[in-house]
């Protein structure tokens, strides 16, 4: 039953980052594929009437969290204090730069929330990608289950690491180029015109230095925690994810050479999927690795919360992600096709 | 200030300002459908016009909720993380719940029913906005269940290193304090948008400004007004009021500013208490009330202060007897307001009546008002407890937070709250002198 949740929670996340992070792509480079006030409404209605469904994701899966792993929440949200605070004034800042740009013509006010929200988007994507780094290294938990994880220390790693070290810094940066890459796929396929164009010849050099940042962090992870590989080549079955991870990222340079629009995109969501899906099967049945001793791992199993409200949540959790499966489905379907500007909306 | 107390007031903070925006968008999704059922039914464009402009407001509002909203649940586990470790696996159930059943939902459908109407026709669209409010409203029930598990807390079992667990999931979700509870919050949502609605009628009839629109607002708006500002006192608010004198004696005692046990006991309207010297100064009683309200019976004993250990009280008897007065006292003000107005509009006096529009153009922030200090009673009342009478707010800190995290933290939510105030003003502010004629924007020309 832990195990299970251990799961859901994962694929949540995993779709939780395909999903905003085609709206944080976009946002990381609105400011180059789109020039002119047409051209960056045509980017914020290509993920206006989707992006707060997508976010909800992340709440969802902190709501998960909390009652599936009460520990692991409890230890996470607040050793990462600091850090997290930071997360919900660039969600808050981010969120009312797409919904407030529109309301207002004069152009110095939309000039604003455009930095806004390329400001945001991008430190967004940095922190994610800083989180799955940390979540990798492991943070200080002692034996009361708890930590402090102060921003920064010496970037160094050890045993009292800070939340930005030289490692997760890496990983940010590969997070900012990952999503980058997603969101420019994302408007190829969703915009026309000048968008468009500029978004395919960002493409490939974004993508280059996904694979090339890629092929860095992974060596950097085999020195910072080599568990999680020998992890990986114990459970054979990981090698699908790893397939998957390959697959999808050559998905992207083949459906982008060929012109397929879609397909490139569904390639990037794969890569994703797979690579968050690898290292959480790497990582499991560790959701927070202690820096400090083994035996304060906060694991599925001494983090979950009782059997019963577990299988209560189980049956819920399923009626809720048939329903929210539909919502999506009629959603991305009603909003189907290439963006059209409008007189309402952004 | 130590990290408890920065934190408490984090948390009141951000909460306070939060439900400004779900407060008005859960009510004001309920008119909205009515106005659109209206139009429909009637055929009558009026409404059509009046339905999108109060969608402006609304989108508005919501995504002020949406991001104010984000922190909420962070901070379970930023501040209070011995209560999300001990009592997660219960509390946490609604709140996943929420995201689950009501975010996906809302967050699905305002799209669609913002800028999906040419797509969905009439009918769809006034289908995507019966989703938005049953999104929203199942989202307010989530979350008073929560707070409901603090209050009063069934349907758990404390495991033998103190976590609660979930042990009777019917008992715990159809809690009988959360019903009431969310009775009386979801009539104060109706109440608070019903003035809001009602505001901006009167300030445009009192302008001479889109009469048509004015006449259908005011005749709806103060026509829900009145009766859920009715239901909020009765049976909802006595309910709740019963409920607070059975399981919360001591809340029940420092709300009414109660120091001493008596039988009978007398409802105090005005008076200022004076916690170190147990007395109540200037005060203005009505006889034995208070022993008929929370008892049913004129002559029964209402417990004071005096009766509980002093490390039991409220930690802040001032406050929680301010706000529970205030409360009250705004509650009944506002029925008043919109039975007057109710009575003048029958007698086809109301659009002449200036000085009553007057009035209800300047009456919406009450209703705020009463709502927050609705809240601050039920927080401040429960307290010294996080979880009644099992686990002590002071227990519930995270260990290795200092206050001057939390300082640096709250501090830095009050300068952008107060940033976003000034947006969400000036853009609220336009949307109504905008007002509800759609003008259509020639192509081309609208950036």
């Amino acid at each position: 039953m832990q195990t299970v949740w251990f799961i859901i929670i994962s694929v949540m996340l995993a779709v939780y980052v395909v999903l905003d992070g085609f709206d944080f792509g976009a946002g990381i480079v609105h400011l180059c594929v789109a020039k002119t006030d047409s051209e960056r409404r045509t980017v914020l209605a290509a993920i206006g009437p989707v992006w707060d469904g997508n976010e909800v994701w992340l709440l969802a899966s902190g709501g998960v969290l909390v009652f599936a792993f009460p520990k692991a929440y409890a230890a996470g949200f607040s050793g990462f204090y600091m850090a997290l605070m930071m997360v919900l004034w660039l969600l808050i800042l981010r969120g009312v730069s797409i919904e407030f740009r529109s309301k207002e013509k004069n152009h110095l006010w939309r000039s604003f929330w455009d930095g806004v929200f390329f400001f945001s988007s991008t430190l967004m994507a940095i922190v994610l990608g800083a989180a799955l780094g940390n979540v990798i290294r492991g943070v200080p938990v002692d034996s009361t289950g708890y930590f402090a994880g102060p921003l920064f220390t010496n970037f160094l790693l050890g045993p009292h690491p800070g939340v930005l070290d030289w490692y997760t810094v890496l990983v940010g940066v590969f997070a900012v180029l990952t999503l980058a890459g997603h969101g420019v796929l994302y408007l190829i396929w969703k915009t026309n015109g000048e968008v468009q164009n500029r978004a395919k010849r960002l493409a490939v050099p974004t993508w280059g230095a996904v694979l090339l940042v890629g092929i860095l962090a992974t060596i950097a992870t085999w020195i910072v925690r080599p568990e999680i590989y020998t992890r990986i080549a114990a459970r054979p079955w990981i090698i699908i994810l790893v397939a998957g991870v390959v697959g999808g990222l050559i998905a992207v340079f083949v459906n982008l050479k060929s012109g397929k629009e879609l397909g490139a995109f569904l390639g990037s969501a794969c890569f994703i999927v797979s690579l968050l899906a690898a290292t959480a099967a790497g990582l499991y049945p560790n959701i927070l690795v202690s820096t400090l001793s083994p035996a304060d791992n906060i694991t599925a199993f001494n983090a979950a919360s009782g059997r019963y409200g577990l299988h209560v949540g189980l049956g819920w959790w399923i009626l809720a992600i048939i329903l929210t499966t539909g919502y999506f489905i009629y959603l991305f379907h009603s909003f189907r096709g290439k963006v059209e500007l409008n007189e309402e909306g952004y | 200030m130590s990290d408890l107390s920065w934190s408490r007031f984090q948390f009141g903070f951000t909460v306070s300002y939060h439900y400004l925006f779900p407060q008005l968008t859960m009510g004001l999704a309920l008119l909205i459908v009515i106005f659109k059922v209206l139009a429909l039914r009637r055929n009558d464009t009026h409404f059509d016009d009046i339905a999108k402009f109060w969608a402006k407001i609304f989108a508005i509002n919501f995504a002020m909720g949406v991001v104010t909203g984000i922190p909420m649940e962070f901070q379970f586990g930023t501040n209070w993380g011995q209560f999300s470790n001990r009592a997660g696996g219960v509390v946490g159930l609604p709140l996943a719940m929420e995201g689950l059943f009501a975010f996906f939902a809302e967050s699905s459908f305002l799209g669609l029913f913002l800028f999906g109407e040419r797509k969905l026709g009439p009918k769809g669209h006034l289908g995507a906005a019966i989703m938005v409010l049953v999104g929203s409203w199942l989202s307010g029930y989530f979350i008073i269940a929560t707070n409901a598990f603090m209050q009063h807390p069934v349907g758990y079992r404390m495991t033998s290193n103190g976590l609660f667990e979930l042990s009777n999931f019917p008992a715990f979700i159809f809690n009988p304090w959360a019903i009431w509870q969310y009775c009386h919050n979801m009539c104060a949502s109706v109440v608070t948008s019903s003035f809001v609605v009602t505001a901006v009628g009167s300030f445009w009839m009192l302008m001479g400004w889109y009469k048509e629109h004015a006449t259908r607002i005011l005749k709806v708006s103060i026509s829900v007004g009145l009766l859920f500002s009715l239901l909020q006192l009765f049976p909802t608010g006595d309910r709740q009021g019963k409920m607070v004198a059975y399981y919360q004696p001591t809340a029940l005692a420092g709300m009414e500013g109660k120091f001493h046990s008596s039988a009978p006991a007398d409802l105090v309207i005005i008076g200022q208490p004076d916690v170190d010297d147990q007395t109540l100064q200037n005060p203005i009683v009505v006889p034995k009330v208070l022993s008929f309200l929370a008892y049913g019976s004129f002559g029964a004993e209402v417990k004071g202060l005096d009766a509980f250990p002093r490390d039991q009280w409220p930690d802040n008897v001032e406050l929680l007897y301010y706000v529970y007065h205030i409360m009250v006292g705004l509650g009944t003000m506002l029925i008043g307001v919109m039975l007057l107005s109710f009575i003048l509009l029958r007698m086809g006096r109301l659009f002449s009546s200036r000085w009553l529009l007057w009035i209800l153009m300047l009456a919406f922030p009450f209703p705020y008002i009463a709502t927050i200090a609705g809240w601050m009673t039920a927080e401040l009342g429960r307290q010294p407890w996080v979880v009644w009478q099992l686990m002590r707010t002071s227990q519930g800190t995270s260990p290795y937070v200092s206050g001057g995290n939390v300082a640096f933290s709250a501090l830095g939510f009050m300068g952008l709250y107060a940033l976003l105030s000034f947006i969400f003003l000036f853009l609220v502010g336009r949307v109504v002198a905008q007002g509800p004629e759609t003008k259509p924007v020639p192509v081309g020309k609208e950036a």
